[in-house]
């Protein structure tokens, strides 16, 4: 008990941390202790004086874009956890399977349909493509094969992310204005410029209460180590976990996408790792992930703000420079483990 | 009656094909049942069905007097395990973590692991002779250690009533006897589907399906006469007595 709750404040620590660090860094660079200050400032109005220009960019732009990456980072990588998990398949991936690129027709469609343009009803939107990429990804594979099939399932999510990018821009190209365009195009790649209080507020509960149900569902997911019968025969309600674990990962994959896009490779990368460092037990590898993810994708946004002064890269192009590398590594390792 | 799992009239189909038709049979309380036929009788579909992994087209599993599609599958998971034919990862799980998995059905999303936990896993472990494996990786591991670690975790369930599919199957002859050795040394109630008709003789009854019915039912020497073995496994056969120990074997003839 004594050993978890060091595991724990240490985790968080790092999570502080990395936060401080992600404010801290970027063209104008800002003292940590300055953004600490701020911190006390606002959350306990501790009274330091400072800069209102850098009290102001600390709060609502750096803070806000750091603490949506963290969100970002663990839900994704969550969600990686689960659905590798559930479908028995180390390449499972929201990115690779079509989820994101469902969840960006869906948010799309919402957006220029304009049925409320608001963050909720995005992502309502983007839950229902997510959804509607994740059933027909897995009927393809089952049509084609066995859905548990390692290629197969990964074969089928091309197919899927291809049909809903098309759609997307088939959507954009017929009702968006070019600058709607330019805008969208942007978003689509990734992008955490422009995220302010409202979205924080939106992706830290979500990547929380994903993150809460999986650790809550900790022994079924270890339970599906040797397959779907072999949980049902440990008596896990297979049919029901499956439902709701899958749908937990669609809605976390949708809210993300609905505020920053579709980012790829965070849940390929991420679980990966933990798996290595700690183990395959869930109790573990679920909050490893989530605060590796949270690293990954506070570190991947410095990057991607700082790597070319005066010009932000989408931080889905560095978790792709990042990730697919990585792809590749595991498809070698998986052939030499035969 | 002593019967702790029962079927009645049970059938399943697949997309038209009758997989197993009208099967009715009792395991009595700390038997060893032996289920016997040739490749595509049903074994493997008629124990799915008594585990409650697939559900019937018709008829009913009782488990302890309950029908097993009312049942919960964590209250059916505590009193039956199953061990399947083949049950793979490509997870790097080790063996202790792998027979830990036994211990899901007992328990909850708050409840630790506890110390008693601990000492079940070690108990299945030693049943099986698999102590000395227990850090290992599971892809480390022979396919006689990984049918024994999969008997450990049906066992660190702590079944009344433990279903196995061919455990021996596709080992070499040492390991195959280890294995049945370890299964019939166990004190629960057996349910065991087997290929070789010799090391079926060794069960307490036998059950023989053909083409998805079950055609004989009753003591190995009693049901597997060399007229059955003529009508159900296309075999001629003959009994021989093993001058060592008086026992019967079986000798084929194509």
């Amino acid at each position: 008990m004594k050993a978890s709750l060091i595991r724990t404040l240490v985790a968080l620590a790092t999570l502080l941390i990395a936060v401080v660090a992600g404010v801290a860094i970027g063209e104008t660079s800002i003292e940590p202790g300055v953004v600490v200050q701020v911190l006390a400032n606002k959350l306990w109005n501790a009274g330091y004086a400072l800069d209102p220009i850098d009290e102001g960019i600390v709060w609502n732009y750096r803070l806000t874009r750091a603490l949506v990456a963290a969100a970002c980072g663990a839900g994704l990588a969550t969600c990686g956890v689960i659905l590798q998990s559930l479908l028995r398949n180390p390449l499972a991936d929201p990115y690779l399977l079509g989820i994101s690129a469902g969840a960006s027709t869906g948010a799309v469609m919402v957006a220029l349909l304009g049925v409320g343009a608001g963050m909720i009803s995005l992502s309502v939107g983007a839950f229902a493509g997510a959804v509607t990429a994740f059933v027909l990804v897995i009927l393809l594979a089952r049509v084609s094969g066995s859905a548990s099939g390692t290629g197969q399932i990964i074969l089928a999510g091309i197919a899927g992310s291809q049909l809903f990018n098309a759609l997307t821009a088939f959507l954009i190209t017929r009702s968006a204005s070019s600058e709607q365009a330019r805008g969208i195009m942007f978003w689509l790649l990734g992008n955490l410029g422009g995220v302010r209080w409202p979205s924080v507020w939106l992706a830290v509960p979500v990547a929380v209460l994903g993150l809460v149900v999986c650790l809550w569902h900790r022994r079924a997911l270890d339970a599906f180590t040797f397959g779907a019968d072999s949980a049902a025969s440990l008596g896990i309600p297979v049919r029901q976990v499956q439902i709701l674990l899958i749908g937990c990962a669609a809605l976390v994959t949708a809210v993300m996408v609905s505020i920053v896009g579709s980012i790829g490779f965070v849940g390929l990368v991420i679980p990966h790792a933990a798996r290595l460092l700690l183990g395959t037990g869930h109790a573990r590898l679920l909050p490893a992930s989530a605060l590796g993810g949270a690293v990954f994708l506070i570190a991947a946004d410095v990057l991607s703000r700082t790597l070319i002064k005066g010009q932000v890269i989408p931080v889905g192009v560095i978790t792709a420079l990042v990730g697919a590398p990585v792809f590749a590594l595991i498809l070698v390792g998986r052939r030499s483990a035969r | 009656m002593n019967s702790v799992l029962s079927c009645s009239d049970l059938s399943f189909k697949v997309r038209g094909a009758e997989l197993l038709n009208g099967v009715s049979l009792e395991v009595q309380r700390g038997e060893t049942l032996g289920i016997v036929g040739p490749n595509g009788s049903g074994k493997s579909t008629l124990l799915k069905l008594l585990a409650g992994l697939r559900e019937p087209s018709a008829g009913e599993v009782l488990l302890d007097g309950q029908r097993l599609g009312k049942m919960a599958r964590r209250s059916i998971a505590q009193k039956l395990a199953v061990v399947e034919q083949q049950a793979d990862t490509d997870d790097g799980i080790r063996v202790f973590d792998a027979v830990a998995l036994g211990r899901t059905p007992w328990l909850s999303a708050l409840q630790p692991w506890s110390a008693a936990d601990d000492a079940i896993v070690e108990q299945a472990l030693t049943d099986v002779d698999a102590m000395h494996l227990r850090t290992r990786l599971w892809r480390s591991l022979s396919g006689g250690e990984r049918q024994r670690v999969h008997i450990a975790r049906a066992l660190a369930q702590r079944p009344q009533i433990l279903l196995l599919d061919e455990p021996a199957n596709h080992l070499d002859i040492q390991h195959q006897l280890t294995i049945l050795n370890v299964v019939q040394a166990l004190p629960v109630t057996t349910l065991i589907a087997l290929h070789d008709l010799n090391q079926a003789l060794k069960c307490d009854r036998l059950a023989v399906l053909e083409r998805g019915r079950l055609v004989a039912l009753g003591a190995p020497l009693e049901v597997l006469t060399p007229q059955r073995l003529q009508d159900t496994f296309g075999v001629r056969a003959h009994y021989l007595t093993d001058p060592f120990d008086g026992a019967q074997i079986l000798r084929f003839h194509s």
